[in-house]
């Protein structure tokens, strides 16, 4: 299946003479991408003492769990564990719907303002969250949604970003089976769910992947809606061990490691399906 | 079948014509239900960002015209938020610095991006493993792999400053050095970034028809003469997303600045988006910090106008 997507035409000794040159460049690429993460890993196993005391290495003069135990410890880390993953998955599962949706309307149908609204949405995408600060935080207070988990959810269901993105990719979409589907009397909302929904695939996970991700690191956000540490998600809880424990960087690398290793499963399980789906998109 | 067409003619060459729009007025029914449609599947997007998108920037213009310091009375002040910008040394610095920031770190991010794009695109060993590890930084809380990076610098106890004093190579006062302070903010913001715009270029280089490609390469194209022929044209439309994300990413750099420098040594790293956060959270200035998030609205807005309509005269269809 994902053989499609590789040049398998070309001659073999001809991609082996490039393929060591571009898996050198690669390579050097990704340990640069690795080495803060590596150190992060690390570090998190590795005593105060050894930290300060051998910098030049990232390998552990020895190995301790203690910073792990410690976090649980320091904060109410499952609470927040949790929080964080409902937020997240929620988020983006419902994003996808929603925003394909509008992105299908805006790339495939003319009605009056579609100019307008198309610039409305790509205003949003420029304005940095800072300048809504206030005025959201103002709202939610109205609406009683603070420390709520819908306060924390409902205004990030909808995303310029996801918008803009699947708009192109449905750009890019032939109109053929559209067509067909159209002279086959099938229905709008049809021709979205049976036919341009399954074809987005691989663009719907990558937004998928980066509604996840954004919601999953975000910081600014649940400090904003979630104030409280009890009920919090796992950046901002991070955030606020860092603020009461400014030289501990033991646990707080474990409490970093443990939020990491979700993001990094997910991306893992999602890669594989992003590759497969590339044979099913291949109507040329 | 025959709007369709019409349609599809029209959203590629521009204002419609006078024999198409009598057609069109033929099938009025039709356009109805479309349109009718298309409000319906854009209704729920819309509902969320207007109550909590839309509203809350206007709310903020309207702030930005008064004296609101959290307290109980506001004031009208009409422009004095916007005069008193004029003359804001802090707050011409905060601009330069954006420019800068952004004039380096999207051109880098992008051509980083495509290149290492090009390179996965082909018959690899461990490529999945590849794009994964240069993908990884994106996948990582900004505000959390910041202060990784730091600890690397750090002037005494990093690992990066060890190794590099051992090549010869000195980095000073660390992140207090003007010097270091903007090249590593910048740095660590390309380093998040790369992948997540490789991965958009793969997800374009994987809808260019292979056959296009085959044809160039049964043609006897070079590997240059095919990327600049086939696959950079059919790659116009990742190119736009790509250059105008890579430019509002630069605009809105906040975490890795917060945590490395917070905007020092002497506003040295300060952008408009820190100085935005400065103003309203720590001097409680709300008047004047929606007044310069508007500039930098307004800003932002005008760059990328201007390169849609770029990159739209470039676009391709296939």
């Amino acid at each position: 299946m994902a053989a499609v997507a590789l040049p398998t035409t070309r001659p073999r000794r001809r991609v082996s003479a490039g393929a060591v040159l571009s898996l050198f460049v690669l390579c050097a690429a990704a340990a640069i991408a690795l080495l803060p993460l590596a150190w992060l890993l690390t570090a998190s196993v590795r005593t105060q003492g050894d930290l300060t005391g051998n910098p030049s290495t990232i390998i552990p003069s020895g190995i301790t769990f203690q910073n792990y135990v410690d976090i649980w410890r320091m904060i109410p880390f499952g609470r927040q564990f949790l929080n964080t993953t409902v937020f997240a998955l929620t988020v983006a599962c419902v994003s996808v719907v929603i925003d394909s949706m509008a992105a299908y309307a805006l790339a495939r149908f003319r009605f009056p303002a579609r100019t307008f609204v198309f610039v409305a949405l790509i205003a949003t995408l420029l304005v940095p969250i800072q300048v809504t600060f206030v005025p959201v935080y103002n709202l939610l207070v109205d609406l009683g949604w603070i420390n709520t988990m819908q306060g924390l959810i409902v205004p990030r269901v909808a995303d310029a970003f996801g918008i803009f993105f699947l708009r192109q990719f449905f750009l890019a979409l032939p109109r053929d089976l559209e067509d067909a589907a159209r002279i086959d009397g099938a229905g709008e909302f049809q021709i979205y769910r049976r036919i341009m929904f399954p074809l987005a695939g691989p663009a719907l996970v990558t937004i998928f992947i980066f509604n996840l991700v954004n919601n999953w690191n975000d910081l600014l956000w649940p400090l904003m809606v979630m104030p409280d540490q009890d009920t919090t998600t796992l950046p901002a809880g991070l955030a606020m061990f860092r603020g009461q424990y400014v030289v501990d960087y033991g646990p707080l690398m474990a409490g970093a490691t443990l939020a990491l290793i979700p993001m990094i499963i997910a991306f893992i399980v999602v890669q594989r399906r992003f590759i497969e789906s590339i044979a099913t998109t291949g109507i040329k | 079948m025959s709007t369709r067409t019409a349609t599809a003619a029209t959203v590629t060459s521009g204002p419609s014509r006078p024999a198409e729009r009598r057609r069109r007025r033929r099938r009025g029914a039709i356009e109805r239900r479309r349109t009718r449609a298309a409000l319906l599947f854009l209704s729920p997007a819309f509902l969320v960002l207007g109550v909590f998108v839309f509203w809350p920037i206007l709310s903020a213009l309207i702030t930005s015209f008064t004296n609101d310091r959290y307290l109980d009375t506001v004031d009208w002040v009409g422009l004095a938020n916007y005069r008193r910008l004029l003359d804001d040394e802090r707050f011409w610095t905060a601009l330069e610095n954006t420019a800068v920031y952004t004039l380096v770190t999207a051109p880098v991010s992008v051509a980083l991006a495509l290149g290492l794009a090009l390179l996965l695109n082909q018959r690899l060993p461990a490529r999945g493993l590849l794009r994964a590890a240069i993908f990884l930084p994106w996948v990582v809380s900004l505000g959390i792999s910041a202060i990784a990076w730091s600890a690397l610098i750090d002037p005494q106890i990093g690992m990066l400053t060890s190794w590099l004093s051992s090549l010869g190579i000195s980095i000073g006062d660390g992140l207090r050095d003007p010097s270091v302070a903007m090249p590593a903010v910048m740095f660590v913001g390309i380093w998040r970034n790369v992948g997540f715009f490789m991965v958009m270029y793969l997800a374009g280089l994987q809808q260019i028809p292979q056959h296009l490609r085959e044809a160039a390469l049964l043609d006897g194209a070079s590997a240059v003469k095919r990327f600049r022929h086939v696959t950079w044209p059919l790659l116009a439309n990742t190119t736009m997303f790509v250059v105008i994300i890579a430019a509002i990413f630069a605009f809105q750099a906040f975490d890795q600045i917060y945590v490395m420098t917070g905007g020092g040594p002497f506003f040295q790293t300060e952008t408009l988006v820190m100085l935005i956060y400065g103003t309203a959270v720590l001097d409680y200035d709300l008047g004047y910090a929606t007044a310069i998030s508007w500039v930098l609205v307004v800003i932002v807005l005008t760059l990328s106008l201007i390169q849609m309509r770029f990159f739209s005269k470039r676009a391709v269809e296939y």
